[in-house]
């Protein structure tokens, strides 16, 4: 199977390749909103910390 | 209690208290992400490249390595989210509050999936985006119950009275889980029946079974990872003015 052959998905990409991309991005958010969150929680703390000193 | 072992016992109770956990969950996690990867690996590799196209459906099919684990996925997480609103109503533990709201938004996102690629498949497939039948529908039924746990939690904001609110939304929503496993038998759908769970044989070639297999694996892992960085988060909100908090805070810990 050459590379083309590969991605053309058998004359099916433009379906096969949204849904996988579209998973892929789903489940990115997922993971990345919390982290940056998390980073954001500590940021406020500390300034929030700072203020009482 | 006397069939668990000593030591599961202990590390249940210890994974209860929130420190431990999240000191825990940190330590675990690469191990998770390294799992993850090679699990998704292979089985992509063997979904989209070593297996070969379906007879009838050609290369269209091959959105299945991403349906069906989403679909399961979809049905797996919110029966877990139940049972942990059900332990948080029952016992009050807080970390079992946590493991039910932090699941919805995961839930809610393998639900959209779900549709999503279904919808991708259907259009090529049975010539149209979407139909109102009994399994589409009792999916989009489950997108609007996580939503709605998700907004009812935000809503509240004692977040002891919105987990208790949210854990009853969970368990009636329940009723909703036995029928979509069954619609596909029940009523006449457009949607084919199951290929995997059924009873004698699944009606699948071993070589598009594995990879299937490998990506629903993956996606439990998946699960674990997302659920865990969430009740992170979640847990360090709830116990801000904790001094286990305040500490990390001062040492300046992530």
């Amino acid at each position: 199977m050459t590379m083309q052959e590969f991605f053309a998905m058998g004359g099916y990409a433009l379906y096969v390749w949204p849904a996988y991309g579209l998973t892929l991005i789903v489940l990115l958010a997922n993971i990345i909103i919390p982290v940056v969150q998390r980073k954001q929680f500590f940021v406020n703390a500390l300034k929030k910390n700072g203020k009482k000193l | 209690m006397f069939l668990v072992p000593d030591s599961v016992g202990r590390f249940f109770h210890r994974m209860a208290s929130p420190p431990h956990f999240y000191a825990f969950t940190e330590r675990l996690m690469p191990w998770l992400v390294v799992i993850f990867l090679l699990l998704t690996a292979a089985g992509l590799y063997g979904g989209l490249y070593l297996a070969p196209a379906d007879y009838q459906q050609g290369d269209s099919y091959r959105i299945i390595y991403i349906h069906v684990p989403s679909a399961w996925m979809s049905l797996f997480i919110y029966v877990v989210m139940a049972i942990a609103g059900a332990i948080g109503l029952v016992w009050r533990i807080k970390l079992a509050e946590i493991v039910a709201i932090s699941s919805a938004p995961i839930g809610a996102s393998f639900t959209f999936i779900a549709l999503f690629t279904g919808s991708l498949w259907g259009k090529p497939m049975w010539g149209t985006w979407w139909v109102w039948d009994a399994r589409l529908t009792s999916e989009l039924i489950l997108l609007f119950l996580y939503l709605g746990v998700i907004g009812l939690y935000g809503a509240i904001d004692d977040k002891r009275v919105a987990s208790k609110a949210v854990a009853i939304l969970a368990l009636v929503g329940m009723v909703n889980i036995p029928i979509i496993h069954y619609s596909v038998e029940w009523w006449n759908t457009l949607h084919q029946g199951p290929t995997v769970t059924k009873m004698d044989k699944p009606s699948i070639h071993v070589s598009m079974l594995i990879p299937l297999l490998l990506m629903a694996l993956s996606f439990n892992v998946y699960y674990l990872i997302a659920v865990i960085q969430r009740m992170r988060v979640e847990l360090l909100q709830r116990e801000r003015n904790s001094q286990w908090v305040k500490t990390m805070v001062l040492e300046n810990k992530q």
